[in-house]
């Protein structure tokens, strides 16, 4: 069958089995099991409605506890355990992880991660505040807006090659073709760089990627939390005779301060994930590993599902405090 | 706020300075990627593509028409014609007649030529051979210029990529994979989640609140750990590798957003106009299904945007649940990859490539922005 069949097949299948359990099941619950009529009506009415939210959830529960919940305990599961070739697992305790600990790859990885935590959620919050204070102000703001927002319609893939041209390096009698080299060259540089093998450093040309991509998302956020300021605490500022530095760093940063706050665990916890950039452009040679990709090549290369879900369990743990912090601060939201 | 930097007219000047440049650093490199994608391999291995944009000189040999083309004329025989292509304008300031002189003589200047007769060639590339004797030989002669040349791009990358059928760089059925990954990875989870979302916004019940703190919890937790497990899963009850095991995953993960993003959306829709429904004696299901779904088209119109860049640019979901040993079911992304290891130095093939593979988000960001943003400020926890 052709996929392009297949694929109309399941929309098909998928939406109206969507629509068809919906239904179904409400009509179950109102005519079949607890109909609203006869000596019981009222407390049929009653059951049958304490019934159908769970009706309405049930498919998304499903899914979220199959695909995202049951990972979580499966993948610490797996990663005490070894597989025994052959079939069926072993209980190891902690050895995945003390295996793990004693492997460099893994520390170069956690070390260039702690990087990437720092730099990209920094970098990119801050660009995104300059350019959604710098454009709030000009007539032709929302164009520059869009221009900056747009490397997040783009793939990390897609990214990666767009970037790679920038970093292209040609042999130094040649002209050069990346623009980073040409620019390297025509202000003094002797030879041409090949930047993504100069280790330490060309982790920071990673980061600029995602920062690229990132800021853009900051941007729209801030940019919108700056304009819900209430105008009469700037214009007080200005009576006082503030000059445009003190207002916006006394006056407007402060009163977005947690609007940046979530900007910036929004985009770590993108940081954290990071894979298709590292794997594309360098896959974790020349000392640009992060955790992502050592889990992804342990994982599927080296085939080792016990260490493989012990980096996972790494990733978890450092998300889990963000998790937290969003849990609460919903939970507050609500009340 | 506008007189404020109204007053200082010089600081103005530095904030439009400064978003420029801004804009110029964010769009230059997907412009040169842009850019090399409409240029030959040689001229993208040569020259930088920002010299593309404006005329360049360079060294060619040409070659005259054959000599069956002469005509006689009051006694001498005469070729004449362009040395250029149709369609190409160049200007010539140097050429020559043998390739160790190449720049020998002058636009207008008459040269010797060394099987006899004589040439002119003038700046726009038009000749005059004339020789008292019929030239002869099958090919024209030969012409050395130094000229300077207009921007010149093509199709040809393009046209390999996409339609070159035997070919290994073939992105067509790449994309059309793709196609088939993402439409229904992006219209099933709304759906469920539609649903799921409305019981949360708007019925009561014991542990709504628990529910709704798992969604936000859920929403943070990184895909990697549930690649190992869910594999095992699939495999254990019957799903190969394929698209139903790439349909079910991106439902699953794109659940918790999309619940989220609706929930939000939901409850925040006037309860007046449910109440009054309610009263009128509809049932949940009218409610949904009649009021509460046109209402949320924004909303929807938001996780779809976001549900279909996701499914479209990923490439860790698709490399676990989707891609096996055959590469009949490869998607976009991963042939991108598979050309930077493979042809790394063949920027003409994967500047196209990544460009077919980005260009459709490009056009569904820069239609549906407004949905887009409205679905950031909605999904970014407050």
């Amino acid at each position: 069958m052709h996929p392009a069949f297949q694929g109309l097949l399941t929309i098909a299948i998928g939406v109206s089995g969507c629509v068809g359990y919906f239904y179904l099941s409400n009509q179950v619950l109102d005519k079949v099991l607890f109909p609203a009529r006869g000596p019981n009506a009222g407390r049929n009415i009653n059951r049958a409605n304490m019934i159908r939210p769970w009706l309405f959830l049930l498919p998304a529960l499903l899914a979220l506890g199959l695909y995202l919940a049951y990972p979580v305990f499966e993948t610490l599961r797996l990663s005490l355990t070894d597989r025994i070739p052959g079939g069926g697992y072993k209980w190891v305790g902690l050895d995945n992880y003390r295996q793990m600990a004693a492997e460099p790859k893994f520390w170069e990885a956690m070390r260039n991660n702690m990087l990437w935590l720092i730099v990209v959620p920094a970098m990119s919050t801050a660009f995104g505040l300059l350019v959604a204070q710098l454009t709030d102000r000009i007539r032709w703001g929302n164009v520059a807006k869009a221009l900056i927002f747009m490397p997040m319609a783009i793939s990390f893939v897609g990214a990666s090659v767009i970037w790679k041209l920038v970093y292209d390096t040609r042999p130094a009698e040649q002209d050069q073709i990346g623009i980073l080299n040409a620019l390297y060259i025509f202000f003094g540089g002797n030879d041409p760089q090949t930047w993504l093998t100069i280790p330490f450093w060309n982790s920071f040309f990673l980061m600029i990627v995602l920062v690229w991509i990132q800021t853009g998302f900051a941007m729209v956020i801030l940019s919108a939390a700056l304009r819900g300021i209430p105008e009469e605490t700037i214009e007080a500022a200005v009576l006082d005779g503030a000059n445009p530095f003190q207002i916006f760093f006394r006056i407007k940063v402060p009163q977005i301060k947690t609007t940046i706050l979530v900007v910036w665990t929004t985009i770590t916890i993108t940081v954290l994930k990071v894979f298709d950039i590292v794997f594309a452009m360098t896959n974790g040679q020349w000392e640009t590993q992060v955790l992502a990709n050592y889990m992804f090549d342990k994982l599927f290369r080296a085939n080792d599902w016990g260490v493989g879900s012990a980096s996972a369990m790494v990733i978890m743990l450092l998300v889990t405090p963000i998790l937290i912090w969003n849990v609460r601060n919903a939970r507050k939201e609500m009340q | 706020m506008n007189d404020i930097a109204g007053t200082k007219p010089a600081l103005r000047w530095v904030v439009h300075a400064s978003v420029l440049l801004l804009v110029v650093l964010w769009v230059f490199p997907t412009l040169g990627l842009l850019i090399s994608s409409f240029r030959t391999a040689d001229q993208i291995a040569t020259s930088g593509w920002w010299r593309s944009l404006f005329p360049s000189e360079q060294n060619l040999t040409l070659r005259s028409a054959a000599p069956e083309t002469q005509v006689l004329e009051n006694g001498l025989y005469v070729i004449e014609g362009n040395l250029f292509d149709a369609g190409v304008t160049a200007k010539i300031s140097q050429w020559g007649v043998s390739s160790r002189a190449i720049d020998a003589f002058k636009p207008g200047e008459t040269a010797e030529l060394r099987r006899g007769g004589e040439i002119t060639v003038d700046a726009d590339g038009n000749y005059r051979m004339e020789n008292t004797e019929e030239f002869s030989g099958s090919r024209g002669a030969r012409v050395f210029v130094t000229a300077e040349l207009p921007p010149e791009f093509t199709l040809g990358n393009y046209h390999k990529v996409l339609l070159a059928e035997d070919s290994t760089d073939s992105m067509g059925k790449a994309f059309f994979n793709t196609l088939t990954v993402t439409i229904p990875a992006t219209i099933i989870p709304i759906l469920v989640a539609a649903f799921a979302a409305y019981a949360l916004a708007w019925m009561d019940f014991p542990g709504r609140a628990l529910l709704i703190a798992a969604v936000v919890g859920l929403l943070v937790v990184p895909l990697q750990l549930a690649l190992i497990p869910l594999l095992k899963l699939h495999l254990s009850i019957g799903i190969p590798k394929g698209y139903l095991g790439v349909w079910l995953a991106h439902t699953g993960f794109g659940m918790p957003l999309a619940i989220y993003l609706l929930r939000n959306y939901m409850a925040g829709l006037p309860r007046d106009l449910i109440e009054n429904a309610r009263v009128d004696g509809a049932t949940e299901f009218q409610i949904f299904t009649k009021l509460i779904l046109p209402l949320s088209f924004p909303a929807l119109a938001s996780f779809a945007i976001f549900q279909f860049l996701w499914t479209w640019n990923d490439l860790l979901v698709a490399k676990v649940f989707l891609i096996d040993a055959t590469g009949q079911t490869t998607v976009m992304t991963n042939r991108i990859v598979e050309l930077l290891g493979t042809r790394g130095g063949n920027w003409e093939i994967l500047a196209t490539a990544a460009f077919v593979s980005i260009a459709v988000p490009l056009v569904v960001f820069f239609a549906m922005q407004k949905y887009l943003v409205r679905g950031l400020l909605a999904g970014s926890v407050k």
